[in-house]
């Protein structure tokens, strides 16, 4: 069992709101994911020409002043190095290939979130409410997010198995389920230079993604091939620059709720996390079909 | 004049306990339960003819092993509402998600809006009825009782049935295994049309639904497979 979230703003206004309802709609999804969580948030876009990575460092005593001294030496458009907890927004005028793969060979410990203009993911084992205490997701401002409330079943509990998980620029997945041909499916997409840091089932999901999307797929031409690769139980959440999209499996097992009103679009795994958002008793609310993929976009 | 209790100030522990109060007392009493937010568990394992009205959406097995009682759900419900139903009436304004009424044994379960997934999963005497529409799986293994759904039904309707009754409106997306359209005679217009008059539905002429039940094929209804236990 997993807990998911996800806000989209529809108005200014609400973006300014954002973080003050995404952190108790993720508190509510403690029950379903005590292990871990994770929140993607969009906000703060870099202009053109510019990249934004969210780092994560894994050693407790990691030197982020030393890190940025040899950084700056490697890399001259160095334009930001904001700490957040262990965690370290990145901003660059580079190539994003080019930076990860420098960031891999010189702190092989540092793990690389989330990659792109707009994206920022922070996760970490432990309860939610530490997670939203320690990177201040109340006070996020954007225009959306997605979080996750891990309950462990298909590998450990840590920070790097914890959701969301990167799936290319921009792009993050959040998983509530379980994939039973993961490991093969894994070794397929290793063969085809897919990168993978745990043994975790979603993790291969989030690669299937970034794969298809690598091969020219659309967002909705690879989830609809999703529905035909993957096996097993989901509900997933899919962060994209512009918004987010929502798929569960044909078995349609594991919960989601969708609800909207004129002031945002929002979906859960169930509709207690919808309730601390303003207007929701009177929202359009609905259960998503199985497979089906339902998005929204700015 | 009915008691009042505010979950917002409350718990769902302390409800059901104060409801649990008239459990085999025969007691009739009225409660209304404000600002549920989808809380899990409400007015679960009730044993006596009270009233209960839960201004708002609830989330899961609300009014389970319910028996007597009556619990209406002013909103939407989770999954598993009404689950082991022994009894009562539990009628939802809104929509219900996956298996409302599961192994249900008795009473009237009334969904004014949809049911999605395996509604009426395993049922075993209780009546559904349902205003709108059912998803995939719905009725699987039902046992007996009757299922009435006044739209569409999704993929594998019935499947691996037993005596259940069901009568569908609307398009049926896809039959379960032994599952098969049968007649419908004056007695089944009849019931249903009592059906729909107890769960307060209008404007659904019983004329305009079509009966499926099972085909009694599969191996547990062939008696040579009695001596293989």
């Amino acid at each position: 069992m997993c807990g998911i979230v996800g806000l989209f703003a529809k108005t200014p206004e609400f973006e300014t709101q954002l973080g003050y309802y995404l952190a108790p709609m993720l508190l509510e999804m403690t029950d379903r994911g005590p292990d871990s969580a994770g929140v993607a948030i969009y906000r703060n876009p870099v202009p053109e020409g510019q990249v934004k990575l969210t780092l994560l460092a894994t050693a407790p005593d990691f030197g982020w002043g030393d890190f940025e001294y040899g950084l700056r030496q490697a890399f001259n458009g160095v334009t930001g190095l904001w700490l957040n907890g262990n965690h370290a927004i990145l901003t660059a005028y580079a190539w994003s290939a080019e930076l990860i793969a420098w960031l891999r060979a010189n702190h092989p410990s540092l793990r690389i979130n989330s990659s792109g203009q707009v994206i920022e993911i922070y996760k970490q084992k432990g309860l939610p409410a530490e997670v939203a205490r320690n990177f201040g997701v109340g006070q996020f401002v954007g225009t959306h997010a997605l979080a996750h409330t891990r309950m462990a079943t298909e590998s450990a509990v840590t920070t790097e198995h914890s959701h969301p998980f990167s799936t290319g620029e921009d792009l993050c997945l959040v998983h509530n389920g379980s994939l039973s041909n993961h490991n093969r499916l894994r070794t397929q997409l290793m063969r085809r230079g897919i990168h993978f840091t745990t043994d975790n089932d979603s993790e291969v999901a989030a690669g299937y993604l970034t794969w298809r999307l690598r091969e020219g797929d659309s967002l909705e031409a690879a989830l609809e091939r999703a529905l035909v690769d993957l096996d097993g139980f989901y509900t997933f959440a899919i962060g994209t620059r512009d918004g987010f999209a929502v798929l569960r499996d044909p078995v349609a097992c594991k919960p989601a709720v969708i609800a909207e009103t004129d002031q945002w679009v929002a979906m859960a795994s169930e509709y207690r996390a919808l309730a601390v958002l303003p207007g929701a008793e009177q929202a359009d609310s609905w259960e998503p079909a199985p497979g089906r993929i339902y998005s929204w976009s700015h | 004049m009915s008691q009042r209790y505010d979950l917002a100030q409350g718990s769902t522990r302390e409800l059901n306990s104060w409801l649990h109060h008239y459990n085999g007392t025969g007691e009739s009493a009225a409660w209304q339960v404000v600002n549920p937010n989808g809380a899990h568990n409400l007015a679960v394992g009730l044993d006596a003819p009270i009233t209960v009205d839960i201004e708002g959406h609830v989330g899961y097995y609300c009014a389970g092993m319910n028996k007597y009682a009556q619990v209406t759900v002013h909103g939407n419900a989770g999954p598993g509402v009404a689950e082991n139903m022994m009894s009562g009436l539990v009628r939802i304004t809104g929509s219900a998600s996956q298996y409302a009424g599961a192994t249900a044994h008795g009473g009237l379960l009334v969904i004014e809006g949809d049911a999605s997934s395996r509604c009426g999963i395993s049922m075993k005497g209780v009546d559904i009825v349902v205003h709108g529409s059912i998803g995939h799986m719905s009725a699987f293994m039902a046992q007996s009782g009757r299922l009435v759904v006044c739209g569409d039904a999704g993929e594998a309707l019935g499947d691996s049935l037993y005596e259940a009754r069901l009568y569908v409106r609307g398009n049926v997306a896809g039959l379960g295994a032994d599952c098969v359209e049968k007649p419908m005679k004056d007695k089944h217009k009849l019931e249903l049309e009592k059906l729909l008059c107890e769960a307060g539905i209008t404007g659904a002429d019983a004329g305009e639904f079509r009966r499926f039940g099972s085909a009694r094929k599969l191996y547990n209804f062939n008696v040579d497979n009695a001596d293989a236990y």
